[in-house]
């Protein structure tokens, strides 16, 4: 299937999408892409999906099964709350990229802005490039490997999301510290990078998590509810 | 919301087309900002020593060349005046201040847009592309433009609260955003002098902008200290004689994309907004930093 969202809505093309049966592999190309927001959003079938340009706000949002490649930039909120499946951005992606997603992997080529992964609870996140700011904040599960750098509050009151950073760490936020590389975690790693397409080597990453020294993780604030 | 847009020309021979190029830039962003709209555009500057004014009075049919007779008689100076729907340029050898002054004696209802050497701001209550079609913006010529669509949260929309402000000669302001100290800030100001005709918070970043120039300040100063002294989300784009400036807030609230080719550098809030810009699938695209000061232009 092909579309051109220079001849069709957006509306159009996200209905079409909808309208494939549950099961179909079908390959979809889109072209005539100009930052246009919401394209491929709330994707439920196991389809090839091909953005062919820069896509704006919330590409692949809620996305499920659905293998979605951009060969462009993103906006804010790229696979936000994606339950399952794989987006690829050949390009930089825009803050809150991947944003409380559930499931499935990111795959950032270029850089990802702040709040990257922000509230991530179980998706996989690979930016071969740098984060922004204030990324990983309120993590709950799920990875996230950066190959550059990460910037300022790093795992910011994070919960149970794994952090593997290979560069600098601009500052880490409330309660997240650098923490040891086990065997699992090299493990882990390898299989992220290797599905990632990275050649980096998981023993160049430092890996960071919660300090479990918040609020959330006393006992004793328990009995306050 | 609001939209913010602008266009620098690297390439001289794209100055014809200016206005061309920008319209469809500012229209893009009516879905950030439906409201009202304006723009300020750089270019047909008068030599030194002579003045530049945007006027504008709500009505379409006011009497221009009444208003530019008295000023030719205070000054014994040729006014010309260019008349664009309920707005008009004027230019005369003069200064700044003692224009402005006698433009507020003569005709108290005239609001000033803008005053410089090289800057005119229109702008209007209306969806962008009826303001753009209103002032002809497409026939437009010049080096740069900077443009707002504004989706009204801190106060009401009127003319008067639409982008952009003006800043001082040749200076202008747009702002995506809202801030929080807006009011206690204002009062600091009007203590300083400086005026204010709404209740406007991006009035107030205006304002703050006009002190700091008047006291020494460069442009990259004064933005410095919004950054520090404004509380608020925001992401400014400031028009100079010479080019445009970009900053955003600390924690990079509000969207801003820069777009750079041999010809040009664009910044919007969205993409979308620089999609029909010749080149712009080569372009260089990226982010503006959180807190980071950015200037194009002529030194």
């Amino acid at each position: 299937m092909e579309f051109d969202l220079k001849k069709q809505t957006v509306r159009e093309l996200n209905q079409a999408l909808h309208d494939l049966p549950k099961d179909s592999t079908e390959s979809v190309v889109v072209n005539g892409m100009s930052g246009d927001h919401n394209v491929c959003v709330g994707m439920d079938q196991p389809v090839d999906i091909t953005l062919n340009g820069h896509a704006g706000y919330y590409c692949a949002g809620m996305n499920k099964s659905a293998n979605i490649t951009v060969l462009g930039n993103v906006g804010q909120g790229v696979a936000e709350n994606m339950m399952s499946g794989k987006v690829h951005v050949k390009g930089n992606a825009s803050q809150s990229a991947a944003a409380t997603a559930h499931g499935g992997l990111l795959v950032v080529d270029g850089d990802a802005a702040a709040r990257c992964g922000i509230s991530m609870k179980g998706v996989n996140i690979v930016v071969k490039g740098s984060v922004g700011h204030m990324s990983a904040f309120m993590g709950q599960s799920g990875c996230m490997v950066v190959c550059g750098d990460a910037g300022e509050a790093l795992g910011d009151s994070l919960y149970e999301a794994h952090l593997y950073v290979k560069g600098k760490v601009a500052s880490l936020g409330a309660d997240c510290i650098e923490k040891e590389m086990r065997p699992e975690h090299i493990e882990e790693l390898q299989a992220l990078l290797d599905e990632a397409g990275c050649e980096d080597k998981p023993e160049e990453f430092t890996r960071y998590g919660s300090a479990r020294q918040l609020y959330t993780f006393k006992v004793d604030n328990a009995s306050a509810y | 919301m609001c939209g913010i847009v602008g266009l620098y020309l690297k390439n001289a021979e794209l100055e014809s087309q200016l206005g061309e190029l920008f319209e469809p830039m500012l229209i893009a962003m009516t879905d950030r900002g439906p409201d009202s709209a304006g723009f300020a555009i750089y270019g047909d500057e008068v030599e030194e020593g002579m003045v530049k004014l945007t006027l504008q009075h709500e009505d379409a049919n006011y009497h221009w060349h009444q208003l530019a007779g008295q000023l030719e008689e205070e000054f014994n100076t040729p006014v010309s005046v260019l008349h664009n729907a309920n707005a008009a340029v004027f230019k005369l050898k003069g200064e700044e201040s003692a224009v402005r002054e006698a433009i507020v004696d003569y005709a108290p209802d005239v609001s000033i847009m803008s005053v410089g050497r090289s800057i005119e701001i229109l702008k209007s209550i209306g969806l962008p592309k009826e303001i753009a079609a209103k002032f002809n913006l497409k026939g437009m010529k010049g080096s740069h433009i900077i443009g707002h669509t504004r989706m009204a949260t801190e106060s009401g929309v009127s003319m008067e609260g639409s982008h952009p402000f003006t800043t001082g000669m040749d200076l202008c302001l747009v702002h995506n955003g809202s801030l929080s100290n807006h009011n206690r800030l204002r009062e600091e100001l009007k203590a300083k002098g400086i005026v204010f005709e709404t209740e406007n918070d991006s009035e107030v970043a205006a304002g703050y902008l006009t002190w700091r120039l008047k006291e020494g300040a460069t442009v990259k100063e004064a933005l410095e200290g919004a950054i520090e002294d404004l509380d608020g989300f925001f992401t400014f784009t400031v028009g100079t004689k010479d080019g445009f400036a970009v900053v955003r807030d600390p924690i990079a609230c509000k969207p801003a994309v820069i777009a750079e080719t041999d010809d040009y550098v664009a910044m919007a809030s969205e993409y979308h907004a620089l999609s029909t810009l010749p080149g712009i699938e080569q372009a260089k695209l990226w982010e503006p930093d959180p807190g980071k000061v950015y200037f194009w232009g002529k030194e």
